[in-house]
């Protein structure tokens, strides 16, 4: 094993000077940061915008904002959350920054495309902000139902979709390069099968943005083609087949959420065995089982449109086809929980926030069964409790694995250690925030009150402002962090090289690491999880 | 020492069978639905209840395993320790697979049983069963036409078929209109009679909407260019909110109406009533 040398000053200052990351730098960490940096950005965007909606809903009746700027909000909101903040982050930033490490690589295998991938989502991003001000953004919902998305704000439509195209795009180059990197940049010497886990995820997360984002792209410029040239392709009064659109848009959108939540299975793989010292449990099956949830992932869509005039034979496929991802994804959970037991756990805030994202997920997880039912799902589609369930998944599940992570990787690429009163916190107030926010929309759903609304029923105020108040704590629990992040960069303790002593490869370098990764040659890792004593006599 | 040995076994057998009885008696006794007021409404409220339950074990039962692996497993800070090199157990892996896919083929099953016994895999014709009417092919639009999907009802049990009373529901931005064709009547507010089935034959004029229920446990988008087709029968007399699910545009909040389930003497009054058509045979079926 190479042992890693005291960082050369010169280089670090190099390394760390701020005008890199505002311009084409072709360095893998450096986008890495970009993508992170961008996509906290929007986050706090998107949050805002989530702010103005639970302030709506605070009163039955309409009274904060117009109904339309409430649709705009909305649809803004579920938009830069997927697009912009989850689907990059979970992706590009930490994609970027680790699979080349975990490869034993100096770069990405296109560091150019790399680049431009990156590039493409700033104007994305203000593209589809602008629309705001130029006549008014989409008011049709992430989803862009035809007719709705054909009939109300045809400018601000048109912009979403050029801007999601734009995204899209950056996904696509991002997962090309992913795949070439993980299948032909590998060390000589190092097998596919001791690759670090979340080079698994993001192999399957790849082959996933591959097969379904070119669907969506291709419906969207058709949608487009019905606002702007008058087509007919999902436009009912002009023969058009509304219904299909549904089908193309959730054969993209359905695989989206493993698109969000594996390459955070893949993070959190990483993070627990090291705090836990104890090797990940189960490792083939670990891999069998991304394998297995991205085949499955992919012929899941119709479950969203069980109330859209499906027939039964396509009802009964969809429903089991769906409850059988519980296996695969069961499988993950359990060989977490393995890994946790019997191991040496440290309780800091990268293992809090990774506990944290088990018991959200499990919680989303079995509310997604249900809804995998089709009796179940006919009384709650398009209702609160929907919006419950992916809130606890893409919320509880994978933003708290962002957190977790930037707690375990911060000392790395910074070169100091984060606050740890300040992150138990931040993991407090935003774990109680967003289980008070997201549990009582289940019972909103069930008792009647649909999702993307601007007026309510008065019997559900309370619950509405309980779930109101939980957002407010989320907003506030994100001060700490933000504190946290900055003052550590300056006054944080010292990381050293590898302050959690853990054996995957990016650990084995300086914190931050040199421009090339390794001041000599990468390291030849071949048991990334070997930890623990190997006979109880040893210790 | 083969008492020892055996302990921890006994206690984890002990905690599971806790666990499930705690996850039943949470699925049975903890309500969280509305009223039922329709045939179908007490069939969900039952898949409800097993669904529950299997939830709630498995939640308390993951979420104790890591609080306790947590507390028991836990490093004291400063100290350098490591954790048991186990790398797999594959009679375990096997295990955890096993359940869960055995669980998940039960709830599949069950649930399926249940979407049968609601009506939702009768082959349905038009004006009498659920579904979405095919438009592609006019020699199948006449009366008879197989069309499939959506969920339709079935009659209250113990008593002989009775013909559904039609009605047909238009959707609009932002209001939902019912006409009942035999009687000729054009309404805001949806009258049906107490045990009696009822067909909705929908369309959209505008944009998608959907027409839910939340006390019949039922709901339809309805969709332009594509009728469709939604039965239920109704039990329990009172007035319920028609709410509106589908995002359809700025006052899709205030989409809403109500159905008033009604005795079917007091629904025959108000048909009585409103109707132009005097005591015709047609009317005279529809009360019956």
């Amino acid at each position: 094993m190479t042992l890693s040398t005291p960082s050369n000053l010169a280089d670090t200052q190099e390394h760390l000077r701020w005008q890199r990351y505002f311009g084409f730098s072709t360095d893998h960490k450096v986008i890495g940061l970009q993508y992170l940096v961008c996509g906290f950005l929007f986050y706090f965007i998107g949050g805002a915008l989530a702010g103005a909606l639970r302030t709506e809903l605070l009163t039955p009746i309409s009274d904060f904002m117009p109904r339309e700027v409430y649709n705009e909000v909305l649809t803004m909101h579920g938009t830069i959350m997927i697009f912009l903040w989850i689907v990059p982050v979970v992706n590009g930033a930490f994609g970027n920054y680790l699979i080349p490490f975990y490869v034993g690589a100096r770069d990405m295998a296109y560091p150019r495309l790399n680049a431009v991938a990156f590039w493409m989502i700033p104007p994305a991003g203000l593209l589809l902000i602008s629309s705001y001000f130029l006549g008014g953004a989409s008011q049709s919902g992430w989803t862009a139902y035809p007719p709705l998305s054909l009939s109300t704000a045809a400018t601000g439509q048109v912009i979403w979709i050029l801007s999601v195209l734009l995204l899209g795009g950056s996904s696509i180059f991002g997962a090309i390069n992913f795949v070439a990197t993980v299948l032909k940049m590998r060390r000589p010497g190092l097998k596919m099968m001791q690759l670090p886990m979340y080079c698994w995820a993001m192999l399957g997360t790849s082959i996933l943005v591959l097969l379904s984002t070119p669907v969506l792209a291709g419906t969207l410029v058709l949608l487009s083609f019905d606002i702007v040239a008058h087509t007919g392709f999902f436009n009912p009064a002009m023969g058009g087949n509304a219904v299909v659109y549904q089908h193309l848009f959730w054969f993209y959108s359905h695989p989206a959420v493993y698109i969000m939540v594996l390459p955070a299975f893949g993070l959190v793989s990483e993070i627990l065995p090291v705090h836990a010292r104890k090797p990940l449990f189960g490792y083939t099956t670990m891999v069998y089982s991304i394998m297995a949830i991205v085949f499955l992932g992919l012929i899941v869509w119709a479950h969203h449109m069980f109330t859209s005039g499906t027939p039964p034979w396509m009802r009964l496929f969809f429903t089991i086809a769906t409850s059988f991802i519980a296996v695969p994804t069961g499988i993950k959970f359990f060989n977490w929980l393995a890994t946790l037991w019997g191991g040496s756990i440290s309780l800091n805030t990268a293992v809090m926030f990774s506990c944290g994202f088990i018991v959200n997920f499990v919680f989303g997880g079995i509310t997604g069964v249900a809804l995998a039912q089709v009796p179940f799902d006919i009384h709650v589609h398009d209702t609160y409790f929907v919006v419950g369930h992916f809130h606890y998944i893409v919320y509880g599940g994978t933003v708290f694995v962002i957190f977790a992570s930037m707690y375990h990787w911060y000392p790395k690429v910074v070169g100091r250690m984060l606050n740890e009163p300040l992150g138990q916190l931040h993991f407090w107030l935003t774990f109680i925030g967003l289980n008070l926010c997201f549990a009582p929309q289940h019972w909103l759903g069930l008792n009647g009150m649909p999702r993307r609304v601007a007026e309510y029923d008065p019997q559900f105020q309370f619950i509405n402002q309980l779930s109101s108040a939980g957002a407010l704590l989320m907003a506030v629990s994100t001060l700490p962090f933000l504190i946290n992040v900055i003052w550590s960069a300056y006054r944080g303790a010292v990381a050293g090289d590898n302050p959690w002593n853990a054996l995957t490869p990016e650990w084995l370098t300086s914190s931050p690491p040199p421009e090339h990764n390794w001041h000599g040659e990468a390291p030849l890792v071949h048991e990334p999880y070997g930890y623990g004593l190997k006979s109880p006599a040893a210790s | 020492m083969g008492t020892l040995q055996l302990t921890p076994r006994i206690i984890t057998l002990f905690i599971g069978i806790a666990l499930v009885l705690v996850g039943l008696w949470v699925g049975q006794n903890v309500n969280l639905l509305p009223v039922d007021a329709s045939v179908n409404a007490p069939l969900y409220d039952q898949l409800f209840k097993v669904l529950f339950s299997i939830g709630t074990t498995l939640f308390i039962g993951i979420v104790g395993m890591v609080v306790y692996s947590l507390m028991r497993f836990r490093r004291r800070s400063g100290t350098v320790t490591e954790g048991a090199a186990v790398e797999g157990n594959l009679p375990l892996e096997i295990l955890w697979t096993a359940i869960p896919a055995v669980v998940v083929l039960f709830v599949g099953i069950y649930s399926f049983d249940i979407y049968d016994r609601m009506g939702g895999m009768v082959p349905m014709h038009d004006h009498s069963m659920a579904g979405m009417e095919t438009m592609h092919e006019p020699e199948a639009s006449g009366p008879g036409q197989k069309t499939w999907a959506g969920i339709s009802s079935v009659s209250v049990e113990g008593q002989p078929p009775v013909a559904a009373v039609p009605i047909e529901v238009t959707a609009m931005q932002f209001a939902f209109i019912f006409r009942y064709p035999e009687a000729d009547i054009i309404s805001g507010e949806l009258h049906v009679p107490a045990g009696q089935p009822v067909s909705l034959r929908m369309t959209a004029n505008d944009v998608i909407h959907a027409f839910w229920v939340p006390e019949f446990r039922l709901k339809q988008d309805i969709i332009p260019g594509q009728p469709t087709l939604l039965s239920f029968t109704a039990t329990r007399p009172g007035s319920y909110p028609i709410v509106c699910a589908e995002l359809c545009g700025a006052y899709h909040g205030g989409m809403r109406s109500t159905v008033i389930v009604e005795p079917p003497e007091e629904f025959a009054n108000w048909v009585a009533k409103n109707s132009p058509v005097k005591a015709t045979p047609a009317s005279a079926t529809l009360i019956s």
